[in-house]
């Protein structure tokens, strides 16, 4: 089998046209997701079963369920839905973009909320008994105490999900958008070489995941400051 | 070593907690005026820490009346807030925040409880850093501090609350030894200012030059309480002979 260096170095500039796009869903998910996710943390560890309860089974349903077909839920199967197309929501919907963004949030947030939970539940109990004998309030010590401590512990769990995000923007690809993976498959049909193209997203994409874990792994060392002992 | 000032700043009156069916305090009653120290002793599993956890509500009793610094302690979280900030806590594993500086250690519940200004809260975090000796300390982590260094941190920031009362629970147990006088000093220091002091301990050479009773608790009770003179030269109850015996042998 032969092997079109040229045609390596043609598709790469075409690919990264899409880089923009692949930026866009995992940062406006990455953050939108996160959001989410702190909000499914404070209604899980609210101790109100109405408020845990719909959190669980929510948490449940994304995680229990291939992304895909999530995507095509929510861009093939709601439109279906005459109230959706009545409703606030349909510019949002009607596009690929946003039916990309929303299902990347909604798993996202899902996974997040739970890796969160688990920096939470790690957090010493002893730590936050000292925060109440101060006086501090119950939302104070959440603040001030548990959540540093907590961030820090799931900084590790997170920047695997960031990577994994970034990795499913790919499959915005099969809902008619133009990401890197996208053009990819644009040019697989043009050209017939699938092996060449693929194998160049293949190495962006990993490009892109050492960026990220580099990223972490400084704001793992620079909020770990505390724990290295200089006495 | 007592107060002119006589009135009762704790009062416990038949206070019962349960852990699940295990009864930890039994009908415990407890009076302790203000600028007393008082010395909690007893073998493990008797309900000490228990007792000083449930004077600033960490542990809820079940049946009975706490009241400490004129407030009832109930189920109404602000109520609790305010006592807490008038009652100091010392850990036995120092509780120090590890990703705050000592100084942010001993500033963070003034500023967020108390609301004083960021200046006045570092004022008050140097003075009393300086009176646990470790004013060069302030700009480490927790972590960077030795044992006794961590435990006098934490004396310290319960101090920055101007607390009117202040619990031990077991303050020293987890030092090793010859830190343990470090931290002695201090509390020593802090009871002849006239601190009221609850103080969870097996040090019994503190307890002997420094407490105004002696309690002996065993399985939720209290079984004795006394001066030290008379606790320790003149033990009545079979139980805190065999314990005296037991700690005071070596």
């Amino acid at each position: 089998m032969s092997f079109d260096l040229a045609l390596i170095a043609n598709s790469i500039p075409k690919i990264l046209l899409g880089i923009g796009l692949t930026f866009e869903l995992l940062f406006l998910s990455l953050f939108l997701g996160t959001v989410l996710a702190i909000s499914l943390l404070l209604m899980r560890i609210s101790g109100r079963w109405y408020l845990s309860a719909p959190t669980m089974v929510y948490i449940y349903i994304f995680r229990g369920t291939p992304i895909l077909v999530q995507i095509f839920i929510i861009y093939y199967g709601l439109p279906q839905l005459e109230f959706i197309r009545e409703s606030f929501f349909w510019p949002i919907l009607r596009e690929p973009f946003g039916c990309a963004i929303i299902a990347l949030t909604l798993n996202t947030g899902a996974y997040v909320s739970e890796i969160f939970r688990g920096g939470v539940l790690g957090v010493d109990r002893g730590l936050k008994e000292a925060g109440a004998a101060l006086g501090l309030s119950v939302t104070h010590r959440f603040i001030y105490i548990t959540s540093p401590i907590a961030i820090r512990l799931c900084l590790p769990a997170y920047s695997n999900d960031v990577i994994s995000l970034m990795k499913s923007t790919a499959l915005a690809s099969t809902i008619t958008l133009l990401d890197m993976m996208g053009i990819a498959r644009t040019i697989v049909a043009e050209t017939y070489a699938p092996y060449e193209i693929f194998l160049s997203v293949m190495v962006i994409y990993l490009i892109i995941t050492w960026v990220i874990q580099r990223l972490f792994g400084w704001i793992e060392r620079r909020m770990s400051r505390h724990v290295r002992s200089e006495a | 070593m007592s107060d002119s000032n006589q009135t009762t700043i704790i009062q416990l009156e038949n206070v019962d907690k349960f852990f699940g069916d295990f009864q930890a305090l039994k009908n415990i009653s407890l009076s302790v005026k203000k600028g007393e120290k008082i010395v909690v002793c007893g073998p493990s599993g008797s309900g000490k820490s228990t007792l000083i956890r449930c004077i600033n509500r960490l542990e809820e009793h079940n049946n009975g009346k706490i009241v400490v610094n004129g407030h009832e302690l109930t189920s109404d979280v602000a109520d609790i807030d305010a006592v807490r900030s008038e009652v100091g806590m010392v850990f036995q594993n120092f509780n120090l925040f590890p990703h705050l500086t000592i100084i942010k250690n001993l500033m963070l519940a003034p500023r967020k409880v108390r609301k004083v200004s960021k200046s006045e809260a570092h004022d008050t975090a140097m003075k009393y850093l300086e009176r646990v000796k470790i004013p060069e300390q302030a700009d480490k982590y927790p972590s960077q501090l030795s044992g006794g260094q961590q435990q006098r941190v934490a004396i310290a920031r319960a101090l920055c609350m101007n607390p009117e009362i202040m619990l031990f629970d077991e303050p020293t147990s987890a030092l090793d030894p010859e830190m343990i006088s470090e931290v002695l000093d201090v509390m020593t220091d802090l009871a002849r200012d006239g601190m009221t002091m609850i103080v969870v301990t097996h040090e019994m050479g503190f307890a002997r030059s420094v407490a105004d009773n002696v309690i002996f608790m065993d399985e939720g009770e209290i079984v004795e309480s006394n001066p030290p003179e008379e606790f320790f030269n003149n033990p009545k109850n079979e139980r805190t002979k065999l314990f005296l015996s037991q700690i005071l042998s070596h």
